[in-house]
């Protein structure tokens, strides 16, 4: 078994973070027993991050197996736009799904059209539709990926069998929905153990209160670290069990190295084209139409900038570009360490998975009683959000790097051992190259998690800070919000054209 | 001379022991049933598996401490001995410079390998647009630079048709004969042993026998080799 | 040994930096700093005068304000913290962290307000506020807006410092009421937002008829969008008020130069900036008087619980509120 001390290091570190900074919370007020309203709450947040990740999980599978299958013109473009949701800022994306779905949306209209009354977003649904149109896009790709990386060879040996549909879903697909999707459920059901804003404006009422919320009311408005540090463990044991459960269904897929990524996915005609179709065309609807309320808004609101904007957006692409750097470089390095079974591997695959669970909000918050005594927090303003971007996005760069890392290894290990191919000569002449791909998509995911990221920087900023998401949030609390609907539309599309550029890059250099 | 000292590799379920030696400059066919440990063997030489115990020395330097590329071995795999990403040329250059900085004599010294063996003006190409027998002479092009006293073929060219592989051997005796190459070669098939090597290693029933005269082992083959002949 | 060498040279640093420019730190909310907030135009004013610099650290909304305080306790940098409510000093108070302000200067608020560690800055009355073009019948106090089909958005009183208001507003209004009243609204409410913003927003995209806002909203429209279409509603039963101070640090290390502050805040320069910045009533009405919109929805009745009281009543006023729209 060999040794990987670098990977150690980051393990450590990462271990240290969030595990640290959850206890410097909890430190110097001892712990406290929950109160009623908080299992209530516990049990809101459960139940509507289950439902969020069952369903975006379910809903993927058709629109994720018919873009496997089908070549179309704007297929590509359909793909990349589906990454947009995910990027955007949770109030606009709001205010884009209300423009839908809302009492004054087009499909209220269209309802009172036909005399019936408007549709209520407004309740556990809602919430759960908010998280389906912010999670779908991500599971969807995460399931491309798993399609592209079953070998057409199999698929070629199983029409050469005549092995009707079923039998190819059971033996091709299914073994990779098996691997892929217990890793998406984790990430959904996490990201909306997390989510507050959404979950409260579109619950309709203190019924639709999570764990989240209950952190922040206690840590920003009660100041009652003592309690937040309780819930907070709530929260990071639901995160970590999720986390543990995910795991221990993760099944990984054993395919080989395939020759090439061509068209590999069967393309049965018939009524199957029409589901394909359909499936298509409704998630392209639900996901793009309150994309284009978003833009529309945002563009009436363009002429309408204020110069501090710019300099927002600066501060926001640095910051983000610079945590998209920690966070590819740590999630590399862990993953080429566990792909090859390096000493401690079990504890490293862990770890890397462990800011899943611990909240932005908590961890912001034990950064900041860290540094307090040393310096004044608003100088670290930027160091820290890069910090905490780059630990919260490590999970998902990781997870994304690590199946390839894994094919990788077995199938180019031996051979460029033989051949004394070593360092920074195998990083450059087989790891990137080989890992082109994913690590141009997980980059475009950390960079576009880091521009929307709001959790710390509202801890640190001092007079000048103020990154893109936090202005988009000053400019709404000054009446502005068509102001701030154009630098939302600012912020999403810097977003996504940071996505769109490591993706291609990534793409591109894919061999 | 490699010296296989008192080698054990085990397994779950499965032990193999080998002890002798191999001449230098020896071309040595080692032939088995399946499973029975022969790429095990080879895998043990390369470095890839620590023996349970013994020694593998090559010519009296014990090679347990050295990692597989830093061994006097070159190995050929069954299959992905060559980077998919990598121009053919990058692939042959890779035994020359590991770091994949070749000098101007390295690059000219490639384009000679890639004549000698029959892929002049290929060089520019990638593996998944080359034939079979094409991506079998970049490998042997790739060893030839390396020049390693042991070189392993662990049957990169069981998927070749007959006449080909016959080339192919022609060609490895060809490297072999220029780099004074000892040769290891795992094979199911008496005729390439019989037809490349002077001595044939049998492995079977947990043994690596001692090598033997080819031509006297088919002649009176033991009874594991009359098995596994049928 | 090595230590207190370490320590030598921090402390001349330290003092280095003291000779110079002496630095007035003050903890504010994010939008008192914004370029379109009162925070620029209030740092050149003051600095002319002073001979310092004043700087302003913004910690989140104004909520976040007194946790800030508290997590840093006295060794904080701050010298000034401004953006605290009513609803919130007696917590702030009992911290023990504030010093008595010692200012003489008096505000021009509706209802007598005086603190001994608190100075007011500005205030306004908490207000539905809808959309004149799409309501014919306007309710003219809570019992006519819940007996009415209106849907309103507010914020949670356990996030943002409007829903807390509101929260007190109906406390002020109906006492043991409150939570029958809060039972009749629930079907009103459309939904409850983390913070203002967010209510505001929705009530602009139409998913509301009113939203809870200030009196002054209307003129925010009116002045900067030329827009006369908003309009707050006036209740009969009258409108709590948030009054918004500032105070001085025990712990600071520019007392004389906090203090000047505190009097700055009431001398005009501050507070004719504050309408149209911040969109409140100024603490002091401004020499020159206030702009166009602000006289328009005046309440005839203000209610404001001092803040033993509010603090008092606020835990029992959540677990009514909860309690009423937890269905």
């Amino acid at each position: 078994m060999s040794h990987a001390p670098g990977a150690a290091v980051i393990a450590a570190l990462v271990a240290g973070l969030t595990l640290g900074l959850a206890a410097m919370v909890a430190a110097g007020a001892g712990s406290l027993w929950p109160l009623p309203a908080d299992w209530a709450a516990l049990r809101f947040t459960v139940w509507q991050a289950a439902l969020s990740a069952a369903f975006s999980c379910l809903l993927a599978v058709p629109v994720a197996r018919a873009l496997a299958r089908r070549r179309f013109a704007g297929r590509g473009a359909l793909i990349a736009l589906m990454g947009a949701p995910f990027l955007l800022p949770v109030i606009v994306a709001v205010l884009g799904l209300l423009a839908v779905f809302g009492r004054s949306g087009v499909v209220s209209d269209a309802l009172a059209l036909a005399g019936l009354p408007p549709l209520s977003i407004y309740g556990l649904h809602g919430v759960v539709l908010a998280h389906v149109f912010l999670n779908l896009p991500l599971v969807t790709r995460m399931l491309l990926m798993g399609w592209e990386a079953i070998p057409a060879e199999r698929f070629r040996l199983a029409q050469s069998l005549a092995m009707p549909e079923g039998a190819m879903f059971r033996h091709l697909e299914g073994p990779m929905l098996r691997a892929v999707l217990p890793g998406a459920a984790v990430v959904v059901f996490t990201l909306c153990l997390g989510s507050f804003a959404v979950a409260l404006t579109l619950g309709g009422g203190p019924g639709a209160t999570t764990v989240e919320l209950a952190i922040y009311q206690a840590l920003r408005f009660d100041y009652a670290p003592a309690r937040a540090a309780a819930l907070a463990l709530i929260q990071f044991a639901l995160g970590a069990g999720a986390v543990a459960l995910g795991w221990a269904v993760l099944r990984q897929a054993g395919f080989g190295a395939g020759l090439g990524r061509r068209l590999a996915v069967p393309a049965p005609r018939g009524w199957r084209l029409g589901a394909d179709a359909l499936a298509l065309v409704l998630a392209g609807g639900f996901l793009l139409v309150p994309l284009g309320a978003v833009g529309l808004r945002g563009l009436a609101g363009l002429g309408d900038l204020p110069a501090g904007m710019w300099a927002a957006l600066g501060r926001s692409v640095a910051v983000a570009l610079t945590s998209t750097a920690v966070t590819m470089g740590a999630a590399l390095v862990l993953a080429l360490a566990v792909a090859r079974g390096a000493r401690g591997w079990r504890f490293i695959d862990a770890v890397a998975t462990l800011p899943l669970a611990v909240s932005g909000l908590v961890l912001g918050t034990g950064l900041f009683l860290t540094v307090k005594p040393w310096v004044r927090p608003e100088a670290l303003a930027l160091p820290v959000t890069v910090m905490v971007n780059a630990l919260l996005s490590l999970p998902y760069a990781y997870r994304l790097l690590l199946p390839e890392a894994r094919a990788l290894h077995a199938d180019y290990d031996r051979l460029a051992q033989s051949l004394s191919l070593r360092g920074m000569a195998r990083l450059r002449w087989l790891v990137v190259p080989r890992l082109a791909r994913p690590i141009g998509f997980g980059a475009g995911v950390a960079a576009a998690l880091s521009m929307g990221d709001l959790g710390v920087i509202t801890l640190f900023a001092g007079e000048s800070g103020a990154t893109l998401p936090l202005y988009v949030q000053r400019l709404m609390g000054a009446y502005r919000m068509e102001a701030a609907a154009g630098a939302a539309l600012v912020l999403v599309a810097t977003s996504f054209a940071l996505f769109a550029l490591f993706d291609g890059i990534g793409r591109r250099a894919a061999p | 001379m490699l010296h296989l000292d008192h080698v054990v590799m085990t397994e779950p379920g499965f032990r193999l022991t080998a002890d002798f030696t191999v001449g230098a400059g020896a071309r040595v066919a080692i032939i088995g049933p399946s499973g029975a440990g022969k790429s095990t063997l080879l895998n043990a030489i390369a470095g890839f598996l620590r023996p349970a115990a013994g020694h593998i020395r090559w010519g009296g330097r014990d090679l347990a401490p050295l990692g597989p590329g830093a061994r006097p071995v070159t190995i050929l795999f069954q299959d992905q001995n060559l980077f998919p990403h990598l121009t053919v040329a990058q692939n042959v250059a890779l035994g020359l410079s590991p770091d994949l900085r070749p000098t101007k004599a390295d690059l000219a010294a490639v384009e000679r390998a890639l004549e000698r063996t029959g892929l002049a003006g290929l060089g520019a190409r990638r593996p998944a647009e080359l034939s079979g027998g094409q991506a079998g002479r970049a490998a042997l092009a790739r060893a030839l630079l390396r020049a390693r006293p042991l070189l392993l073929l662990d049957e990169p060219f069981a998927a070749l048709g007959p006449a080909l592989k016959q080339d192919m051997l022609a060609l490895v005796a060809e490297v072999a004969g220029e780099t004074g190459a000892t040769v290891l070669m795992v094979t199911h098939d008496p005729k390439d042993a019989q037809g490349f090597a002077g001595q044939t290693v049998l492995v079977a029933d947990g043994i690596a026998h001692p090598p033997r005269d080819t031509t006297t082992l088919f002649a009176d083959p033991p009874q594991a080799l009359r098995d596994y002949l049928g | 040994m090595k230590a207190s060498i370490l320590a030598l040279g921090f402390a001349t640093v330290a003092s280095m930096a003291a000779a110079e420019t002496p630095v007035l730190t003050v903890l504010t909310y994010d939008s008192f700093v914004a370029e379109w907030g009162p925070g620029p135009a209030v740092e050149k004013a003051f600095e002319a005068k002073c001979a310092c610099d004043l700087k302003f650290v913004a910690a989140g909304d104004g909520a976040a304000l007194l946790a800030r305080v508290q997590m840093e306790g006295a060794q904080s940098d701050a010298d000034v913290v401004l953006g605290l409510d009513t609803s919130l000093t007696a917590a702030a108070t009992a911290t023990g962290l504030f010093a008595p302000h010692g200012q003489t200067w008096a505000n021009t608020l509706p209802v007598p307000y005086s603190d001994p560690d608190f100075v007011p800055y500005d205030w306004g009355w908490f207000a539905m506020v809808y959309d004149k073009t799409k309501i014919a019948t306007v309710p003219k106090n809570f019992e006519e807006l819940a007996a009415s089909d209106l849907k309103i958005v507010i914020q949670d009183p356990r996030s943002s410092t409007p829903g807390l208001g509101l929260l007190l507003w109906v406390k002020a209004a109906y006492g043991d009421k409150a939570k029958d009243i809060w039972a009749a609204l629930a079907d009103n409410i459309v939904t409850v937002t983390p913070g203002w913003s967010e209510a505001y927003g929705l009530f602009t995209e139409g998913e509301a008829d009113m939203v809870l806002s200030y009196t002054t909203s209307p003129a925010y429209h009116l002045i900067a969008e030329q827009d006369d279409t908003k309009a707050a509603a006036l209740f009969d039963e009258g409108h709590y008020m948030q009054v918004e101070v500032a105070g001085k640090l025990a712990a600071t290390d520019q007392p004389a130069l906090a203090d000047q502050f505190l009097a700055f805040i009431g001398s005009d320069a501050f507070q004719s900036t504050i309408a149209t910045t911040n969109w409140m009533y100024p603490a002091v009405t401004p020499a020159a008087g206030l702009p166009e919109g602000f006289d328009r929805f005046r309440p005839a009745k203000s209610l404001l619980m001092g803040a033993d009281e509010a603090a008092a009543v606020r835990d029992a006023a959540l677990a009514e509120w909860q309690a009423a729209l937890a269905k």
